[in-house]
């Protein structure tokens, strides 16, 4: 590799200190000596767990998107509602910039956040990893910073609890959904050995990593 | 087992930029022209460009946004005939009357008290670094961090009232429309995340050092 690019040596992103990497055991985190953020991490669990996860959460966005949150009745009249309906119904409100901003954080951002943690991780089986998987890990930094299922589930835990004096509300099968995204979402951050990617992607500028050279060498001496 | 070794000098200081999303170090090749990182292509700078104007003025207008936000109602319900306005405010106060004083605490602390914090607390963070204060930069970058983490939980309220209009649509016996204040609530939210994000921390530590740093 060219010598302009130093491998076990990362710059701090909070304060820029250079600091060196040793190599990492599953479960090792190694912080900043100065400002103690976050360097860099290694996860635990075995190959394919977080992609197992990823499944999983998809499976349960489905059902969060397509089933009812909740459904509310009053003096024989009822109504309930989904994860769209609460995006939808501000839209028709003349609210259509925060319309668009719900359907962003709840619809989506999580949304794009699994297709892409899906499609990438099957590539990255490919060794080297192909390098339009480096721009699809640069977009789920964003679409991680705009899902806020968690702030959602708390946001509608709220509004039932307000509507229940009025009229009686009743959780439905969406919420169930919600519920699991909320836990499968950290589930796959923490999992997610994105720097194991990064070292073996195709670079940008068309070099290859050594590292994914010797596993192709290894791969071929196997074969 | 691993540790990290102290090597006591910044990449920036060795004229070297750190790409923000794939963590790898390179040399630009010329300071004039833009650079990219050769790995995955994210345009590198040694800080972020012009990150104390931007974070400033996304700043300013929120804090112009918040009073709105926070005066005007966000919901207006109808009941048979007769509506009443509902300001942030007022709906933490309706919670705490109606006996569940925890979520009226938390719609308090994530509706009013997050936003307000987070615009003292990055006002607070750039006139140190404007002024080069060498002091509490362990604790600035905490604050900072705490700032990022916690940014997403002001948008709760928008959430409530969107859920809210989504379910109570029984007109003409009872329905809930948004307010204006909704909008401008939602712009608070929007722009203190994008502030968060266009702080550079990496500022709180370049006043303490030897050799000056060269900035976008």
């Amino acid at each position: 590799m060219n010598e302009r690019f130093l491998a076990s040596t990362v710059a701090c992103p909070d304060c820029d200190l250079l600091q060196h990497l040793s190599p990492l055991e599953p479960g090792d985190k190694l912080r900043c000596v100065r400002c103690d953020s976050l360097l860099a991490k290694r996860p635990i669990g075995p190959e394919g767990f977080c992609l197992a996860l990823t499944v999983a959460a998809t499976i349960s966005y489905i059902i969060a998107n397509t089933s009812p949150l909740m459904d509310l009745s009053v003096v024989g009249r009822s109504a309930s509602t989904t994860i769209a309906g609460g995006a939808l119904e501000m839209w028709r409100e003349n609210e259509q910039l925060t319309a668009a901003l719900v359907a962003i954080c709840a619809i989506i951002a999580p949304g794009a956040y699994l297709l892409y943690m899906l499609v990438l991780q099957v590539a990255a089986h490919r060794s080297p990893v192909p390098r339009w998987v480096g721009g699809m890990l640069r977009s789920v930094h964003h679409f991680e910073m705009w899902s806020m299922l968690e702030v959602m589930l708390l946001g509608i835990l709220v509004a039932l609890i307000k509507i229940a004096q009025l009229a009686s509300v009743e959780p439905g099968i969406g919420l169930w959904g919600v519920g699991a995204l909320v836990v499968l979402f950290p589930a796959i951050i923490v999992t997610f050995d994105e720097r194991e990617i990064w070292q073996r992607m195709e670079w940008y500028d068309g070099e290859i990593p050594e590292l994914a050279v010797a596993e192709a060498l290894a791969a071929k001496a196997h074969g | 087992m691993s540790t990290a070794m102290n090597a006591s000098v910044t990449a920036a200081q060795l004229g070297l930029m750190s790409c923000e999303s794939c963590q790898l170090l390179s040399r630009p090749s010329s300071v004039l022209e833009a650079t990219y990182c050769p790995r995955c292509g994210e345009h590198l700078a040694f800080r972020r460009h012009g990150s104390i104007q931007k974070t400033w003025a996304l700043i300013i207008a929120a804090t112009i946004c918040y009073f709105p936000a926070m005066l005007l109602p966000v919901l207006v319900s109808t009941t048979l005939g007769s509506s009443e306005d509902d300001t942030i405010l007022s709906g933490v106060a309706y919670l705490y009357t109606s006996g569940s004083w925890p979520l009226a605490l938390i719609v308090l602390v994530a509706s009013v008290m997050i936003p307000l914090g987070k615009l003292a607390a990055l006002a607070w963070l750039l006139i140190t670094v404007q002024r080069g204060s060498i002091k509490n930069n362990h604790d600035r970058t905490r604050l900072y961090r705490v700032v990022e983490l916690i940014g997403r939980w002001s948008m709760l309220d928008v959430f409530v009232d969107a859920f809210t209009v989504a379910l109570v649509q029984l007109s003409p016996l009872m329905s809930v429309a948004p307010g204006t204040g909704v909008l401008f609530f939602a712009a608070v939210v929007v722009l203190t995340m994008f502030a968060a994000e266009t702080f550079d921390p990496r500022l709180i530590w370049d006043s303490g050092e030897q050799h000056p740093v060269v900035h976008g």
